[in-house]
This record gives structure tokens, sequence and C-alpha cells, in this order.
């Protein structure tokens, strides 16, 4: 063995109640380099990854550190080995200050008390070499997600972690945010650190990974060269079958109006002034819709105006020429209007329900589902297994799953096969590709598509610029509130996008 | 005045040290509702040390021993909740209050065997726990009480141990993640306020009389020490302004008949109601940023996501 790798996980094997999350999976990462994890939802990557950091112990399997084999029982073995972890879902205590939470575990200590200004130094220096700006004295709970994220890079940092994890990094950051952090990942290769990079962004390997091992539905597929490979194959490894980058459909035929927005005015939770400034625009039949713009300018409280989640304080809207300003969500959502959250797990699941609960969630009180009060629950079993079966939902325990166990790719799949089974005339979708690998969103795209083609009205909301051109009849771009231009994304470019939703340019009259 | 004085220390004290307590115990991740039953049990482990010993022993360790074994007790049964709530992922709010049920079942037995008859009532001297200064009656557990404040204060912010056991109340999993041990920590918080507790049920029963009556346990002081703590924002701090708070109003009611404050003529159970009146209207207007720890009374599991 001539190489030299810094860590090799050979043969790992994981199961977990009803699904075997990790079925012989080898592993072999080198010294400084970035190496990729690439795999679809469920494919057994975050929990490759536990194993690896200690969080979770392999039935079967070994773990080399410099060729040496070692056990590693718990998250402080990982750390003793030089082994740190970015989780997906940061482990960050929110009413912490940073430096509390990055010396968390291993605090500097005279005689049990606490050495603050030694951790403190400390913390500046790193933060200083690597470019991490923090402030170690604001509490977690106040600092912007990527600020969170450089604390978890520092926490790796501060323990003089060799080998790094990062679990999906990029899924909460802004375009900016994901740029500085490939730029950091570049400085640690430099500085002869290993990475471990786990992503379902074939865009964000091709540009920062050096290798990348390919898993899927738990089996390791193959460990290739970034520099020897293509997008196209990756994607098929990943997903065994050739992927679809762009979507296919026939130009739309946009019918009546079902929706009409008029003047619509919503107030801000965060600031004092409105977030939503008297907006107005029209979806008919057979359109899709799209509000682009850059997270926090509108989007979410406009969604929450349309659906009910929050009251507007000006405006109106009407709905297949009904006047549904002030109805309630149920009677909105009796109307025929469906809503993918742009949160699923605030707005779209009841995360401690089975699978089947949330199936029906809307619809639990109509004669098919009820009798005299009683669930039925025979129907509501049947018609949950019918939406696994046909939108494909995957989970260990079918419809007596409880969610909060599924993967994010899963329980997306759960409420778009909800909201669309009920056959909407609307179908509002924010943000609907959110953290799901390309297999889903190309379903997911092509669900939507077979949506407008069916007749329905389509608004949906994103903030990835590829999806909006693609999937898109007519582009609204959204700015502070506004709606600042219309566009026909056969006509326009991805540049001319960023302008507008950056606010450097404004169309006259769109409003 | 001074009879003010000295029952609002009395019985702040008392509220101070089992909302420390629960303090501990909810920064660590697991509701403490059993407080009551541990302060009976304290109480009564100590009340008997306190009868049974010979009338000759010497002041200095009649105290020190009571106060010691009430705080074995205490722990001896905080260690149940803990059983039950962090190894068996038991509800913690159904674990303690059955744990207050018992404890009073407990006391009247073990009382009613100490007398050899079907009185629950045990009388004892007070003597060695109350001291002078200028005319005002004190308990030593005023001073312990106030030295224990300290020492809670800079336990939870300036050493090793309170940082994570403040992790473990507000985010298990992230704690862990970083190596911490969520179920030792929690074990500790809850002993802690085992401890804490433990003396607290002693504090409450010995200094003010000579005999008592275990059927009524400890009267729900263990309750209002939540209430405390709660209205003190788990803050050691605002525990002790808290619990002072409260015990003004009380000891007003129990004055109230030989002062000036009798003209006014108004009922005992007006000043009684006082301070649950106030913290209610005070907790109605800051719930909304309560400090709550964010992960207390849910079961640390490792597995879960």
């Amino acid at each position: 063995m001539a190489e030299d790798f810094v860590i090799e996980m050979q043969h790992i094997t994981k199961e977990f109640p009803g699904i075997k999350a990790n079925d012989d999976i080898t592993l072999q990462l080198r010294r400084g380099e970035v190496h990729a994890l690439l795999g679809e939802n469920g494919a057994g990557k975050s929990t490759l990854m536990s194993v690896l950091f200690g969080l979770y112990q392999p039935e079967k399997g070994i773990i080399k550190k410099d060729g040496k084999e070692v056990r590693i029982k718990d998250p402080n073995d990982a750390n003793d080995l030089g082994i740190g972890m970015v989780h997906q879902h940061f482990k960050l205590v929110e009413c912490f200050s940073v430096l509390d939470n990055i010396m968390l575990g291993v605090e500097p200590c005279k005689g049990g008390f606490l050495q603050k200004d030694v951790a403190r130094k400390k913390v500046v220096a790193l933060s200083e070499k690597y470019g991490l700006r923090v402030d170690p004295d604001a509490l977690v709970s106040e600092i912007s997600v990527g600020m969170q994220q450089r604390v978890e890079i520092l926490k790796m940092l501060y323990r003089d972690n060799e080998i790094l994890i990062f679990d999906e990094p990029t899924a909460v950051l802004t375009p900016q945010e994901i740029e500085e952090l490939m730029e950091i990942m570049r400085g640690f290769k430099k500085e002869g650190k290993s990475i471990l990079f786990i992503t379902h962004k074939l865009n964000e390997i091709m540009e920062v990974a050096d290798r990348c091992t390919v898993l899927r539905k738990g089996k390791g597929i193959g460990t290739v060269n970034i520099a020897d490979t293509t997008k196209e194959e990756l994607s098929r490894m990943m997903v065994g079958r050739d992927v679809q980058f762009e979507v296919e459909k026939v130009p739309a035929k946009p019918g009546e109006v079902v929706l009409d927005i008029q003047d619509m005015v919503v107030p801000s939770k965060v600031h004092k002034n409105n977030a939503v400034k008297g907006v107005s625009f029209q979806v008919r039949q057979g359109e899709i819709v799209c509000l682009a713009g850059i997270e926090g300018n509108g989007q979410t409280e406009l969604i929450y105006g349309l659906t009910g989640l929050e009251k507007i304080t000006g405006g109106k809207v009407l709905f297949q020429g009904k006047d549904i300003t002030h109805a309630t969500i149920r009677e909105r959502s009796k109307s025929g209007m469906s809503h993918i959250p742009e949160d699923r797990h605030k707005h779209g699941l009841v995360l401690d329900y089975t699978l089947e609960k949330n199936m029906v969630l809307q619809r639990y009180w109509e004669p098919e589902f009820q009798h005299n009060g009683f669930i039925r629950r025979d129907a509501v079993r049947r018609y949950s297994d019918r939406l696994i079966r046909e939108y494909d939902v995957r989970s260990s325990q079918g419809s007596e799953t409880i969610v909060r166990g599924m993967s994010g790719g899963n329980q997306q799949k759960a409420i778009i096969a909800r909201e669309i089974d009920r056959d909407p005339k609307l179908l509002v979708a924010v943000q609907p590709t959110r953290g799901l690998d390309v297999g889903a969103i190309e379903n997911v795209h092509k669900q939507i598509v077979a949506q407008r083609d069916a007749g329905k009205a389509v608004l949906l909301v994103s903030l990835e610029l590829d999806e909006v051109m693609n999937l898109s009849d007519r582009i609204l771009v959204m700015y502070e509130g506004e709606i600042v231009g219309e566009f026909d994304p056969r006509t326009t470019t991805v540049q001319e996008l960023g302008l507008y939703m950056a606010g450097a340019k404004k169309q006259q009259g769109v409003q | 005045m001074l009879l003010l004085i000295k029952y609002t220390l009395l019985y702040g004290i008392v509220l101070m040290l089992v909302a420390l307590g629960g303090m501990f115990s909810e920064h660590s991740g697991v509701i403490n509702i059993a407080l009551e039953g541990i302060m009976v049990i304290g109480g009564l482990a100590g009340v008997l040390v306190v009868a049974a010993l010979p009338a000759g022993t010497s002041p200095a360790i009649l105290v020190a021993l009571a106060i010691l074994v009430a705080a074995a007790a205490g722990m001896v049964y905080a260690l149940l909740l803990a059983f039950a709530s962090i190894h068996l992922k038991a509800d913690q709010t159904v674990g303690g209050t059955a744990l207050n049920m018992l404890a009073t079942a407990i006391a009247i037995i073990l009382a009613k065997n100490f007398n050899g008859s079907t009185s629950a009532k045990i009388s004892y001297t007070n003597k060695a726990f109350l001291f002078n200064i200028g005319g005002l009656e004190l308990s030593v557990f005023i001073p312990l009480g106030l030295v224990l404040l300290i020492v809670s204060y800079v336990v939870m912010y300036k050493t090793r141990f309170g940082l994570r056991l403040r992790a473990c109340g507000e985010h298990p999993q992230a704690a862990n993640s970083v190596g911490i041990s969520v179920y030792t920590m929690r074990y500790c918080g809850v002993l802690i306020s085992g401890l804490l507790g433990g003396i607290g049920g002693l504090a409450y029963v010995i200094p003010s009389v000579q005999t008592w009556n275990f059927e009524v346990g400890v009267a729900g002081t263990g309750f209002l020490a939540l209430a405390v703590m709660i209205f003190g924002q788990w803050k050691p701090i605002n525990i002790f302004g808290a619990a002072m708070f409260f015990a003004v109003f009380k000891s007003l009611a129990n004055i109230a008949d030989s002062t000036i404050l009798a003209q006014l003529g108004w009922s005992n159970n007006i000043y009684n109601m006082m301070p649950f009146i106030a913290s209610m209207v005070i907790l109605a207007f800051t719930s909304k940023n309560s400090m709550a720890p964010k992960a207390e009374g849910i079961p640390y599991d490792k597995s879960s996501r």
C-alpha cells in the first residue's frame, strides 16, 4: 500500500430497524485532499459519517487511521484522532455565546474554573488566520446562519482537527456564502488538512473536490477522480440512470385568471417596515409564475399572506373570482389552494405523527375518512398507502413511520404527494426542491410541470436561478417587498435577473 | 418590623434553596416536579436525627449531622426521579408527581413508626439551629443559604461543570457531539437538586416550631419554589430576589394581626394571595422572554435525530 491514506473505512455495515443504511461501504481518504461523498437522500451518507465520528457503532467493518486500526466509540475518540465534523443541523447552544460554544467540551480550565481569556485568544487567532469572521461574544441565537457555520468550523479548528467532515454545508447558505466556504475549504487543503464533503450538489463537487465516492441506497458505487469525470456521469452513478437537468415542457397555454393579488401589504416580523409593500400580480390556469429574489425580500411574507398564515394589512386576494382576503386557512385549502411550504418542519408536517396521519391532515374530516367523528383508519391507511406507492415516498415502516425519522427528501415527497393529490386549482410551491438531490429535484420538477399541463395555476417561489429559468413561464423578481420586474425566461438571462434581484435595476410601471 | 425581617429571611431562604435545586435540575434538562416530595423526605430525615440524638449532643455536631442527613436523604430520593426520567426515559412530570405522593405517605409511616403511635407528629428542640443578632433570632440556614447561593452562582457560570450542565439542558445533541455525557450531567443536576431540596425541607420544618405533623408534608412549599424558580428565570441571583419577594408577602400574613396593618382589617388570605397575584401579572408580561432551558422535560435519546 503505497498510498497515503489518512482515513480508511473498510466494509462498513450499519443497520437500523427495517433498513440497511450502510451495506459494505469502503471509503479511503487521502491526506490533504477534498473528498466528496455523493448520494441521494437516504443513501447513507450521513450514517457513514456518523459512524466515522463515533455517533453510531457499525455492525461490521473496520476504520483505520494512518494505516492503524482504531475503535471510535464516541465523539471524544473521534476528536482524539483529529476528526471533526460540521453537522448538517448545527450543534450549537443558542443561548450561549460564540466563545462558549467553541470551547464547550474542551474548555481551558484551572481547578475546574473556566479560563475564558485563554480560549478567546486562541479563537481570535484562528479566526484571523483563516478569515473566519465571528464575534466571540455574540449569542448564537443572534447571528446569521453563515456565521453559525463559521462557528462550527472554528469548533473543529479549535480542537486542532486534521480531518474535517462537512455534512451538507451549503444547503443553508446564500450563493455568496457558498463561494466563501469553497475558498475556506481550499485554504484548509493548502494547510494539509483532509476534507470529507457530503453533498448532493454536483456543481460544488466539480468546483472544489479532488475525488468523489458515490453511494446509492446504502451501497458504495465507486470512487472517481473529479478531473476524469463529468456531472452527467456522477449523477448517473448516484441515481442509477440518466438524469435530465433541463425540464422538458411544451409552451404554456395560459387560461383564465385563477389568482389575482391586488396591492397586498404584509407587515414584517423582524423590522418595523412592511415586508410586502403593495404587490399586485395574477396567475392564470396552465402557467407557472415564479417569484425570484434573494432570500428575505418579502417572498416568505407574501406567501404567508396568500395562504392565510399571516393577516394582510392592505390589499385584496381574489381566488377564482372570489374575495378570500379574510378567509381562514381551511377555507382556502377547501376552495382548491395547495401549499408546499418553505419550512416543511414548521408548516408542512407534524413530525411526531405517523406518515398516514400527515397524509390526511387537511382531509381527515371528509366523509371519506371519518364516520360520526371517528377516523376511518382503514380508509386512511388505504389512501396513505396509495400516495406512498404513486409518489415513491421511501420510509422504513411505510404508513406507520414516524415522520421525524424520515430523510428530508422523503418528507418533502410526502408533502408534495399530499398537496398535488388533492387536485388543487392553484399550487403554491415555495422552494420545493430545497435540500433535495438531483434525482428528487427532477421528479419534483416533472410533477410541477405536469400540474401546469393539467391546467392548474402554479405559483413557484425559488432562490435557485437554475430552477427559476428552467421551470417558469413568467418570472417576477422581488426586491425589498416590491416586484421590480417581469421577465420571459426565453428572452432573459441569469445575469439580467441578478441585476434586478440585487436592486441595481428596476422596470418602470410593472406595479 | 424585626418580626417581618425574621419571617421573610426564614421563609425566603427555604424557597431560595429549593428553587436553586430546581434550577440545577432543569438546567440539566430534567423538570423536577418532585421538589415537594424531596423536601418532605429531607425534612423528615433531618428531624428524625435531631429527635433521636441524645440530649447532651453538642449543638455543632447536631446541626451538622442533621443537615448532612437531610441532604443525603434528599439526594437518595432524587435518585429515584433521575433513574426514572434519565434511565427509563419516563415522563418527568408523571414521575415527579408520583414521587410527591409517595413522599408524604413514606413520611407518615416512618413518623408513626418512630413515635410508636398513630400520630405523625414529631417533637424536637430547635435551639441548636438558632442564634441571635441584635435581638433578631435567625437560623443557621440563613448564612448557609447565602453561602450556597454564591456557590451556586459560581458553579453555574464560572466552572466547566456549569457550562456543560447548561449545555445539556439547552441542546443535549450538541453537548453529546462534543463528547459530553448527557446522562452523567443530568444525574448530577438531579442529585444537586436533591441535595438542596433536602436541606430546604429541613430549613422549612425546623426553625419555626418545635413539633411537626408530617401529615401536612411541607404544605406546597416545593411547588412555590418552582414558581420562584420560573419567576427568577432560572438564574441564581434572580431566584434569590424572587424568593424574598414571595417571602415578604407570606410574612405579612403572619404578622398582619399584630401590627398597624391590622387596622386595615384585611383578611390574612389577601396577604397570602398577593405574591401569587403579583407573580401571575409579572409572568403574564414576561413569559414571552422565558429563559427556560430549551430541552427540559425531553428525555435524551442518543439515536434520535
